[in-house]
């Protein structure tokens, strides 16, 4: 029997529960703050956000990141856009339609109060971005423009060109440095978190390994924050860079921390489809192609003809054949699957048949070519760089590509996770996208996470650690951590096996893609666990790591990331079995309308499944999060 | 030195004072335009505009900035190119990175060098004999630089030296003139645009002007 | 059609090693594969062999996040203009050639080990004033102050530096001019960052200097190597930026 979990959601209306926590949060006085330590691991935007934020205040910050510079997060790549409710477009956008919509785009499998609290914050992010420099476009008049996104029926995202989350994320790295100069943040760059330290279930710091010199260290503090992003690379084809990993969430999940919905990825419908066995990423265009581009594929699966070639009479348009009012503005779940199903029917198209067109000729056509040089210029550029091929001449190709980690480290209201002393922020938690994430709201939530919301609840926990005694990293649990970690590396080098990292990252992605990926069933499920659980095994026994330990050793750290993803996975699975509906991006095969739409399920669904490890990968024990929705009424997602 | 620690300040010294030394290059150009006149004439004048300008206070000062000009450019371009020069670990094994400049641009050292070079060798061969030297006077008493001018040039070796020298200056100032106003902060893209064109311009004038005179003398006497 | 390629790789155990040349050859390669799953392809061939891979340094491998960058035949990001490492294809190399790697050089980049370096001299140059000073919950709303499209646009032309090293790489002075200039002059077009313009300026510029980056001689090199063609008059706008702070001390 499942336990219940509760979210300690602050009393009183919807509206007021954030200003009534923060009216209440307990507070720390200038002259204690720098007494406290805390660790923040990632310096994307939500950890960049929360370190500088938290260093702002007078807090002893020790910041960390794989890469050579915390300007390098992924969340750099985001292209899109952020959202926040300004209504500067006087188009009746408001905080209570914005939670509304980012709920329904979640397919009503998110926190309410939240969500609510995401809304509320949305409109001062983008005074601060602003007022860091970030040049976001604007219009002639000189004030800030805006468009729509994804849908949603009114324009509230914000956007620097095609590199809202680059601009963002200079933002806030800026401000860390800032206050690096200053002295009160530590930067840990190319250090890479291996465990998490843990006393009495409160948490006291983490072991890392110096990339550089491989030197395991030590690191005390009064609270850690984990702040490491989305483990789509899991599928090891995505969206995501190279080193994205799921192993600071993980390592902490093992030592208790409950993982909530990890099976709830989303694929993004408009990326690069694979050209090979050596591919290892795929790149992502951005989404506003599909408001001039259609998309299609040949009604004959053998039609081999150049596509200018095919005539109309002989192309399909699916989308808007099947979604007429929404057409190819589908969501990007249905937009995905509907792709899906094509390749998998046999109508894919390009060398590896695995490819949808994505075709402007109409637009070209109607619009002139200068206009969509304009609109789309550095995209088609970008195309035209990666694949030889000019878009002008002849349809993209493209393919869903996984993209988005809905799931994560289960948090509660204060982002704090069932560590005390633990605090999860940006994609690393599930918390507030339900099922299906609506475009342009992560980079907002990981902002809102590192600037708003962790300043005031972290500093409501380090209230109560100021006259415990100061965690100590010669502690004898940090002793032992160290040792683990030590001897855990010791042993992917010991194995000398046939296989690398790479080949069995490439072998278990292929395998979530086809069977716990766009669309799961029970039967595709329950064969993909086995297949994970002995190629795991063999992984423990036939793994190739060269080097050693004491030096830059790249398969070292790949070996680490697999090792985590071969766990992680099989939860995935246990995940998407355990959820007998289709939901967002969660498609259950069984659990479909006559027309191929998602059933989901209310009366037995409407919980978060929050996993605690119990030493067994294969036998995780699931708690569950009441979704309780009293400020809307539940309706069935339709965008036909 | 004096609020010219940095290497950007350095710059703005190297940019005054080539600037300058592009101003007077003018001015030496325009006077030695009277080589061009009919030849008694030419002589009589070219040496009273000597005698005066030796005379003046105010070219006295000019000539002391010319000198102070040439030492601090030079000192500068010395203390400039040895503060980033390649180490042993930082130099390529393989190098194409050529492709992506123009190769005056990067050669400025050594086109500095010949213009140093030249530079020395033309003060001791009409300078420091007209100052210091014992030249034989002209009608109106005045020093006969004239003659030794005209003499240097009727010789081959020396025109031919003369010309490399001033390819040298062209070049280096096909890069160093647009140069010396964007290390003074020229941002705005048009008139970069059109200083980049004057540059081009006044190089070719320059070098024009300074290769007319000995060969048209080489030529003609 | 398969390619076949040899490679001329630098290979330096770590930062104290003197460092050489190492010849591989690939065979089978696909055209549509970019460099650096050519160089996967390798490390997997060499790894099989039970020699030591390649170190290099990637990540988002879609030319944003400017982790990535060698020096390839001699030139910084390889033979296209403007473009990162990650986005050179092997589509641009013929049949049987040979290919030379090497990592950025630069006094300010250690070398780390085979073409890894180590480039956190731009952090602490951002570090020194990099920034505008504002705090967490101080800022007003954003529409108070509009700014020109154009203006915006400029600050936008520069703030797009990716922070890949390229300019330093190629740069014969191995200056680091171009991603400084495009700092200052994001920074410096915006109202938001006019309140720290002079203190922002010099502290940079020294610092760029205590770092042992070498002078600007203007000839253009960085901006046609640098991915985002981020412009040399960012330089022009440094020096004026530079010239107005010192004559205001
Ligand atoms: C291609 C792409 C386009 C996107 N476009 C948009 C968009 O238009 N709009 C939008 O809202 N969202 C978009 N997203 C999503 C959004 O960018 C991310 O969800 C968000 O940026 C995540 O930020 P983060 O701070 O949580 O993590 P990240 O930015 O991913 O940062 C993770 C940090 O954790 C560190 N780290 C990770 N593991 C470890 C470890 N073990 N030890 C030490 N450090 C570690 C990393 O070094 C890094 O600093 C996009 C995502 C992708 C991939
Ligand atoms: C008639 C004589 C000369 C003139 C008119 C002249 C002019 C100039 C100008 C205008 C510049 C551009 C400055 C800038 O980029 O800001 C320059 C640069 C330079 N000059 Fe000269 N110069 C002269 C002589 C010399 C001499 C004698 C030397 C060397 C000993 C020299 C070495 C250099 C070098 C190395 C540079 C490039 C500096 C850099 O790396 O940025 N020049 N010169
Ligand atoms: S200016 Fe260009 S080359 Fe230099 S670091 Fe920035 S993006 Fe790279
Ligand atoms: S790997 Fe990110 S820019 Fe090349």
């Amino acid at each position: 029997m499942a336990k219940f979990i509760a979210a300690k959601i602050p009393e009183g209306p919807l509206e007021k529960k954030w200003q009534n926590y923060k009216d209440q949060a307990k507070l720390v006085s200038p002259n204690n703050r720098k007494k406290l330590e805390v660790i923040v691991i990632g310096t994307g935007l939500s950890g960049a956000s929360a370190a500088a934020s938290l260093a702002e205040m007078g807090y002893q910050v020790k910041s960390f990141c794989f890469q050579d510079s915390p300007r390098r997060a992924h969340s750099v790549a985001a292209q899109g856009g952020v959202n926040a409710m300004k209504n500067y477009k006087n188009d009746g956008d408001s905080v209570q339609r914005m939670f509304f919509d980012t709920l329904k785009g979640g397919d009503f499998r998110a926190r309410e109060a939240n969500t609510y609290r995401l809304a509320q914050c949305s409109a001062a992010l983008i005074d601060q971005a602003v007022a860091q420099g970030v040049p976001f476009a604007r219009e002639y008049s000189g004030y800030l423009s805006n468009r729509s996104f994804g849908g949603v029926q009114v324009s509230r995202t914000f956007y620097a060109r095609g590199q809202t989350g680059q601009q963002l994320l200079l933002g806030a790295y800026q401000a860390l440095l800032r206050q690096q100069a200053k002295g009160k943040v530590k930067i840990f760059n190319r250090h890479e978190m291996l465990e998490l330290v843990c006393e009495n279930n409160t948490a006291k710091g983490i072991i890392t390994r110096n990339l550089v010199s491989g030197k395991i260290e030590r690191q005390a503090a009064h609270a850690v924050v984990i702040a490491s992003g989305g483990f789509g690379k899991i599928y090891y084809l995505s969206t995501l860079a190279m080193g994205c990993n799921a192993s600071a969430i993980w390592r902490a999940h093992k030592k208790g921390a409950l993982m909530a919905n990890p099976s709830w990825t989303q694929f993004h419908p408009t990326s690069l489809p694979q050209s090979g066995s050596y591919q290892s990423k795929l790149t992502l265009m951005s989404e506003s192609l599909r408001n001039d581009g259609r998309i299609w594929v040949p009604k004959n699966k053998k039609d081999a003809r150049n596509p200018n070639e095919i005539p109309e009479s002989d192309r399909d348009y699916y989308l808007e054949r099947k979604y007429p009012s929404y057409g190819n503005l589908a969501p990007r779940d249905i937009a995905s699957r509907a792709a899906k199903e094509q390749i998998d029917n046999g109508f894919g198209v390009g060398e590896l048949k695995n490819a949808v067109y994505l075709d402007f000729a109409k637009a070209i056509k109607d619009l002139g070519k200068t206009t969509i040089q304009k609109r789309y210029g550095n995209l088609f550029d970008m195309y035209e760089k990666i694949t030889g091929i000019n878009a002008f001449k002849e349809p993209m190709k493209i393919s869903p590509s996984a993209h988005f980690s809905m799931g994560g480290l289960w948090v509660d209201y204060d982002l704090q996770t069932s560590i005390a002393g633990l605090f999860a922020i940006g994609e690393a938690n599930f918390s507030d996208h339900g099922a299906n994430r609506l475009g342009a709201n992560s980079l907002l939530q990981a902002c809102v996470d590192g600037y708003y919301i962790l300043p005031y609840t972290l500093q409501n926990y380090l209230a109560t650690q100021i006259d415990k005694p100061k965690p100590a990293a010669h502690n004898q649990a940090f002793v032992d951590a160290e040792e683990r970690v030590k001897k855990q590396l010791q042993t992917y080098l010991n194995t000398n096996g046939t296989k690398t990292p790479d080949e069995y990252h490439k072998e278990l992605g292929k395998l979530l893609y086809d069977y716990c990926g766009l669309s799961r069933s029970r039967k595709g499920l329950t064969y993909v666990i086995k297949e994970i659980q002995k190629l795991r095994e063999e992984f423990k026994t036939n793994l190739l790591v060269l080097g050693d330990t004491y030096q830059i050793n790249s398969e070292l750290e790949k070996a680490g990331r697999v090792a985590d993803y071969f766990e992680l996975a099989e939860l995935m699975c246990l995940d998407a079995l355990n959820r007998e509906e289709s939901c967002g991006a969660h498609f259950r095969e069984e659990y479909q309308s006559d027309e191929g739409e998602a059933v989901r399920n209310d009366d037995d669904y409407a919980y978060t499944a929050a996993w605690e490890w119990t030493g067994n990968p294969s036998q995780p024990e699931l708690h569950k999060e009441k979704l309780v929705f009293k400020n809307v009424s539940l309706s069935t997602r339709s965008y036909k | 030195m004096l609020g010219f620690s940095s290497t950007i300040s350095r710059k703005y010294l190297m940019a005054i004072t080539g600037l300058f030394l592009c101003l007077f290059l003018v001015i030496h150009l325009l006077g030695n335009f009277q080589l061009l006149l009919p030849e008694d004439e030419a002589q009589l004048q070219y040496n009273a505009y000597s005698a005066f300008l030796s005379g003046n206070i105010l070219v006295k000062i000019i000539a002391y900035v010319l000198y102070i000009s040439i030492i601090l450019h030079s000192i500068d371009a010395i203390y400039l190119s040895f503060k980033s020069r390649k180490s042993k670990k930082t130099r390529y094994r393989y190098d194409a990175r050529k492709r992506a400049s123009k190769w005056y641009s990067r050669q400025m050292m050594l086109l500095g060098v010949i213009l140093f070079a030249f530079l020395v060798i033309h003060f001791y061969d009409f300078w420091y004999p007209f100052k210091f030297g014992e030249l034989t006077l002209d009608q109106q008493g005045n020093k006969d630089l004239y003659q030794l001018v005209i003499a240097s040039f009727q010789n081959i070796g020396y025109v031919a030296w003369y010309s490399v020298a001033i390819l040298a200056l062209f070049f280096h100032l096909l890069h160093g003139f647009f140069s010396a106003f964007r290390s003074l902060g020229l941002y705005h893209p048009y008139y970069a645009q059109i200083i980049k064109l004057i540059g081009v311009i006044f190089s070719l004038l320059i070098c024009i002007g300074y290769l007319g005179i000995p060969i048209y003398i080489f030529i003609s006497r | 059609m398969p390619m076949k390629l040899q490679l001329k790789i630098w290979r330096q155990k770590n930062s104290d090693d003197l460092g050489k040349f190492n010849t591989y050859e690939l065979k089978d390669l696909n055209p549509a594969m970019s460099f650096l799953e050519m160089l996967d392809t390798l490390n997997l061939q060499l790894i099989k062999n039970k020699e030591e891979p390649v170190e290099f340094d990637h990540d988002c491998r879609e030319g944003i996040c400017g982790q990535c960058g060698v020096m390839i035949n001699g030139i910084a990001h390889g033979k296209p203009k403007n473009i990162t490492t990650c986005q050179l294809h092997l589509r641009e190399f013929k049949d049987g050639d040979t290919i030379v790697i090497e990592p950025f050089r630069a006094k300010a980049f250690p070398v780390l080990k085979d073409l890894k370096v180590d480039r956190s001299a731009f952090d602490t140059l951002i570090a020194s004033g990099g920034y505008i000073g504002v705090e967490t919950g101080q800022a007003p709303e954003a529409n108070t102050t509009p700014i020109p499209q154009e203006i915006a646009e400029q600050a936008f032309d520069a703030a797009a530096c990716i922070g890949c090293g390229a300019c330093v790489a190629t740069c014969k002075n191995e200056s680091a001019a171009l991603f400084v200039g495009a700092k200052i002059s994001h920074l410096a077009a915006l109202p938001q960052g006019k309140a720290e313009r002079e203190k922002r300026v010099l502290n940079m510029v020294n610092r760029m200097d205590e770092l042992k980056f070498g002078h600007c001689t203007n000839t253009g090199a960085c901006q046609v190597e640098c991915p985002q063609d981020i412009s040399v008059l960012h330089i022009a706008k440094l020096n004026y930026e530079y010239l107005r702070a010192k004559l205001k001390k």
